[in-house]
């Protein structure tokens, strides 16, 4: 007897977006991650590596080794991080942080403005210092100093959208929506930016991950519930999905932790422990990978090249 | 998702008679957008009672044309009048639905085909010339029958809008629960399962209250598997109702806005 092939006839797709003067696509997906056989995976997902505004406080020594010469400057380490051959270039705003430097809106401005001329056409995502209140005060003066640049700003919350919303707007940005590992949120959150005017192919949402080991299993459940969503027409939920791996991952003690013989040779184990937790999400359906080690993103992009190659039947 | 086929755009309202007797596109096109921004996914067409089958099949292009002209939604082309049916089909844009035929063979014979050629899903009632059963191992005899014919003619089960057939309360009342059983068996008929509709209102014909009776009708019939309703698409609280319930039933995933996402299909 023949072997019929089951195919979903899924009815919609996610969201197809696109960032930086280079128009790098996203999304556009009409069928669950790398099903070839029964929709399109037009896109490949984009990783993308950490850029910090200063030189960062906590990070292990591993981390830092493959950026020592340039971590205090932040172009040079953007110029370094387009070499290594990201997809994008994530600045983050920590010395805005009120505990690091609490510098001001138009300081990190600046900043932000001389990273995005540095990198030409590779696109930028610009991240706030992460309290919200603050980041509600200094991502609208970035996004008018970046006007042109399509970046994607975020991280936009519940409490502090409105004032960054209207300004990436204004100034032709997209947003990241993040939102604590709720599905309801998520969607919430993505309608009230929406009625607000920005269209919802400019959002990515933010689930808020855990990495491997540390609630990487409900990431993973929403993010399949979200693209699950799309693909059955809740246009709501059919905006891309971003991943903080390199954050997540590289606060596990597993990955942080030089001297435990029983868990094997850090260089191993902390590499393996952000490329699995990528890996992880992009089956899950995640579109953006913000990561920080250069070597995790050679192997997880090692595996995106046999996900992406077609199955079809 | 569920389907509302708005019901608005019928001849038995004054309104419609008197627009298809001016021939004033307005009334059409203004409960087209109506219905369409209050969530209809279809939009029934029906002419009325008009004099003559010629006039039926014209009119029947006209209003398709017409509300088709004012919103981008598929019609549910309603009307007993096969060749009005079929110019309706001609005319429409994307995939309609055919509102319907019946168990009975000539019915079948015409309207499959029909179904088939033009791409068409189709209402199919579960009634045949001995008139509607009373039970719901009858309905539900008549539904097999039907998956079955319109399989034979390559229709999908997943095109096929089984109506169980809904009847007053207050005079058929021991119908309601035969309705609902039929509904659930419905969809254990076939993989993938047929999808189920009903004219709503008929639950509440000449009972005091209607709109209370349709809407708890409506929470009810939906657990059963109702897809679709034949039913008024500007009564905020039934569509409300049909919103809520499709999110208790965890078919569309939660958000405080509900009540409004359901509307912006």
């Amino acid at each position: 007897m023949a072997v019929n092939i089951i195919k979903e006839r899924w009815t919609s797709k996610v969201a197809e977006e696109s960032y930086g003067p280079s128009e790098l696509k996203v999304g556009g997906e009409s069928t669950l991650p790398f099903m070839q056989f029964e929709g399109e995976i037009p896109y490949r997902p984009v990783t993308s590596l950490e850029v910090f505004d200063m030189e960062p406080q906590d990070w292990p020594d591993m981390l830092k080794e493959p950026f020592k010469d340039v971590l205090g400057d932040p172009i040079a380490w953007a110029k370094k991080v387009v070499e290594l051959g990201a997809d994008m270039v994530t600045l983050r705003l920590m010395s805005a942080h009120p505990d690091w430097k609490n510098a001001s809106a138009a300081e990190v401005a600046n900043t932000a403005k001389a990273v995005a001329e540095a990198i030409g056409d590779v696109p930028l995502i610009v991240l706030g210092c992460g309290v919200e209140e603050k980041d509600g005060e200094i991502l609208p003066v970035v996004a008018e100093a970046l006007e042109g640049k399509k970046v994607l700003i975020g991280c936009v919350t519940a409490n502090n959208y409105k004032s960054i919303t209207a300004a990436s707007n204004g100034y032709g940005h997209n947003v990241i929506a993040s939102s604590p590992l709720d599905i309801n949120l998520c969607k919430q959150l993505n309608i009230l930016i929406n009625e607000m005017g920005l269209p919802l192919n400019r959002i990515a949402f933010d689930p808020l991950v855990g990495a491997l080991g540390y609630g990487i299993e409900y990431a993973y459940s929403i993010m399949e519930r979200a693209r699950m969503g799309a693909l059955t027409g809740d246009k709501t939920l059919a905006t891309p999905i971003v991943a903080f791996v390199g954050q997540e991952a590289w606060k596990a003690k597993e990955a942080k932790e030089p001297n435990a013989p029983e868990w094997g040779p850090q260089a191993d184990r902390a590499i393996l422990w952000e490329a699995t937790t990528a890996i992880t999400f992009a089956l899950a359906g995640g579109n953006i990978f913000i990561m920080r080690h250069p070597e995790s993103v050679k192997r997880f992009n090692a595996y995106l090249d046999e996900a992406m190659k077609s199955n079809a039947y | 998702m569920f389907e509302i086929i708005g019901e608005r755009i019928n001849g038995l309202f004054v309104d419609i008679r008197e627009a298809i007797a001016n021939k004033d596109p307005k009334p059409i096109r203004d409960w087209a957008v109506k219905q369409a921004e209050a969530g209809s996914y279809w939009l029934d067409v029906n002419t009325g009672p008009v004099a003559s089958k010629e006039e039926q099949a014209e009119i029947m292009a006209w209003l398709v044309k017409t509300a088709q002209e004012a919103v981008e939604l598929p019609c549910c082309i309603d009307t007993t009048n096969w060749t009005a049916m079929e110019e309706g089909l001609k005319v429409h844009k994307g995939k309609a639905l055919i509102n319907s035929t019946t168990a009975e063979m000539a019915k079948m014979e015409a309207l499959f085909p029909m179904a088939a050629n033009y791409g068409a899903a189709i209402v199919a009632l579960t009634m045949n010339e001995k008139g509607v059963p009373k039970s719901a191992e009858d309905r539900l005899a008549l539904a097999m029958e039907l998956v079955a014919y319109a399989d034979g003619y390559g229709i999908s089960p997943v095109d096929l809008y089984i109506d169980p057939l809904v009847l007053p309360v207050n005079v058929a009342q021991e119908h309601g629960p035969e309705v609902l059983e039929a509904l659930r068996q419905v969809k254990l008929l076939s993989n993938p399962a047929p999808k189920t509709t009903c004219g709503l209102s008929n639950i509440s014909q000449k009972a005091p209250n209607r709109p209370l009776i349709n809407k708890t009708f409506l929470a009810m019939a939906m657990v059963c598997g109702l897809d679709s309703a034949v039913m008024d698409a500007c009564d905020d609280d039934l569509v409300d109702t049909a919103a809520t319930a499709s999110i208790i039933l965890n078919q569309s995933i939660y958000c405080d806005s509900y009540i409004k996402v359901f509307r912006q299909k």
